[in-house]
């Protein structure tokens, strides 16, 4: 059954264009709804954090953003354009391969378990996408490679391979790598949870130099409370593939209104 | 019958010209099988279903049915449709499209073992499905293919010997030269078998050097 999509704009037009939409946003695997009909808006430079239990969808949101999941219903925005879909004769269509990789050229994404390119050393991992996509000369994109690493701390390691690298060490990389794109969007998804607890402080602290010191967009799905209170703008908390509630860190975290976000916050809590 | 080192010394020049052609046959064969096995294996991943299913079918087909028959075919059936191939040409295509099928396998066993997570990381930095593979996928695919490459680079100079059907100048086919000139077929059949020893017995050990080599120059271990 095809969605109609005549009350979908094919573009984002007036004063406060976010810089993210999610607009009406289905997603099922078979029978499973993962994400049922949200509605979320990011706007520019705003830090928000997704938490909730695990399986209410707080992953796929990043995922479906970062186009590696396909959509059943509603349309993504991404900077005032549809990502998912494109206009086709005044009516969006399913974005095809080509639109695709124009439009999610903004976006900058990190993951668990780091995904580094084994056989190329941190600097060339850096220097790959700059290359290879941007078109960047070797001398342009290794003086920006190596300006990230850096700033991630890990300029002295720039020629060892990621097998020789901690996994702090790694996902530091990984997130120079990502910058080096200069998206306009960045997504952070559970950077820290495959990593030992005495290394989750140096990735922690390069995330807060990011929000403090650019304007990057950015959506974080963490387990890390503390630090998602300290640098979230908003924090956002999903439950059964919806919102079930958000606000500031403080309100959401200090003063939760509905019973399922205390029960979560409660439970967090106890295992600390 | 007895052993006769005099005609074996005789034989000699002969044998080791022919021990040439077998290695350049292997060798040029397998350089065919290595470039179009990798086509067939990506053939099989793109997203047009029509021709996934061709492929895989060819494939099977080839790898379903006896190498010698492929020779045949190639080389007698050819002409009927107005394609002369000299031996040497219809033996490479028949014995590098047999063990590109094999080969495509391999590939495809050492793509499949490529994480997922590599190739969300290449459409996270926007790559297209080009640069994906010869970038990122394919050098990585490689070290867990070198093992099954190495088999097959040692089948195929095994298998060279069939091409002496359609009269390819390799060493079976002058050891049988040979036997029917000078009726004595114990020398010359001999020496094949020790030349296919002296070169299959080292390789199993050169084969895992050789992957050791592309681990460590990969930076992977």
């Amino acid at each position: 059954m095809m969605e109609d999509m005549s009350h979908y704009p094919l573009e984002l037009t007036g004063p406060d264009v976010p810089m993210v939409r999610f607009m009406n946003v289905t997603k099922r695997y078979g029978a499973l709804t993962v994400l049922d009909d949200l509605n979320l808006d990011v706007t520019e430079g705003e830090m928000v954090t997704i938490i909730g239990p695990s399986g209410s969808g707080k992953t796929t949101v990043l995922r479906m953003l970062m186009t590696l999941e396909t959509i059943n219903s509603g349309v993504i925005y991404v900077d005032g354009k549809p990502l998912t879909h494109m206009p086709k004769n005044g009516v969006l269509v399913p974005a095809d391969a080509k639109y695709l990789r124009r439009a999610r050229a903004s976006i900058g994404m990190c993951f668990q378990h780091f995904n580094l390119f084994p056989h190329m050393t941190a600097l060339e991992n850096c220097m790959e996408g700059p290359v290879q996509v941007l078109g960047l000369s070797k001398r342009e994109a290794r003086e920006r490679s190596e300006e990230l690493l850096e700033m991630v701390g890990m300029i002295d390691k720039k020629d060892q391979h990621p097998s020789r690298l901690s996994g702090g060490q790694q996902q530091r990389v990984a997130i120079a790598r990502a910058l080096a794109m200069r998206p306009k969007v960045m997504l952070f998804d559970e950077v820290t949870s495959a990593l030992d607890p005495e290394v989750i402080g140096e990735v922690t602290n390069v995330i807060r130099r990011l929000v403090s010191e650019h304007n990057l967009t950015m959506l974080m799905v963490t387990h890390q409370m503390g630090f998602a209170r300290d640098i979230s703008d908003r924090i956002c908390f999903f439950f059964g593939g919806r919102i079930e509630e958000q606000g500031p860190p403080d309100a959401l975290f200090g003063n939760p209104q509905r019973d399922r976000t205390k029960q979560f916050l409660s439970a967090v809590k106890e295992a600390d | 019958m007895q052993w006769n080192w005099e005609f074996t010394y005789e034989i000699m020049p002969r044998m080791l010209w022919a021990t040439l052609n077998t290695l350049m046959a292997a060798g040029v064969g397998y350089a065919i099988a290595v470039v179009l096995g990798l086509a067939l294996a990506l053939a099989q991943r793109t997203p047009y279903r029509g021709l996934t299913l061709v492929v895989r079918e060819v494939v099977e087909f080839i790898r379903s049915t006896p190498l010698v028959l492929q020779i045949f075919f190639v080389y007698y059936v050819g002409p009927q449709y107005g394609l002369n191939l000299s031996p040497w040409v219809a033996g490479m295509i028949a014995i590098g499209l047999h063990y590109a099928s094999y080969l495509s396998e391999v590939y495809r066993g050492g793509i499949e073992s490529v994480p997922k997570g590599q190739w969300e990381a290449c459409i996270a930095l926007n790559m297209t499905p080009v640069k994906t593979y010869f970038r990122v996928i394919i050098p990585q695919a490689l070290p867990p293919s070198v093992a099954g490459m190495g088999n097959y680079l040692v089948g195929i100079f095994k298998d060279t010997p069939m091409l002496s059907v359609i009269g390819v100048a390799e060493l079976m086919h002058a050891a049988n030269a040979i036997g029917g000139q000078h009726y004595r077929y114990l020398e010359p059949y001999t020496i094949v078998g020790v030349v296919f020893l002296m070169i299959s017995l080292p390789s199993a050990g050169l084969i895992r050097a050789f992957e050791a080599w592309v681990r460590r120059k990969l930076g992977m271990r």
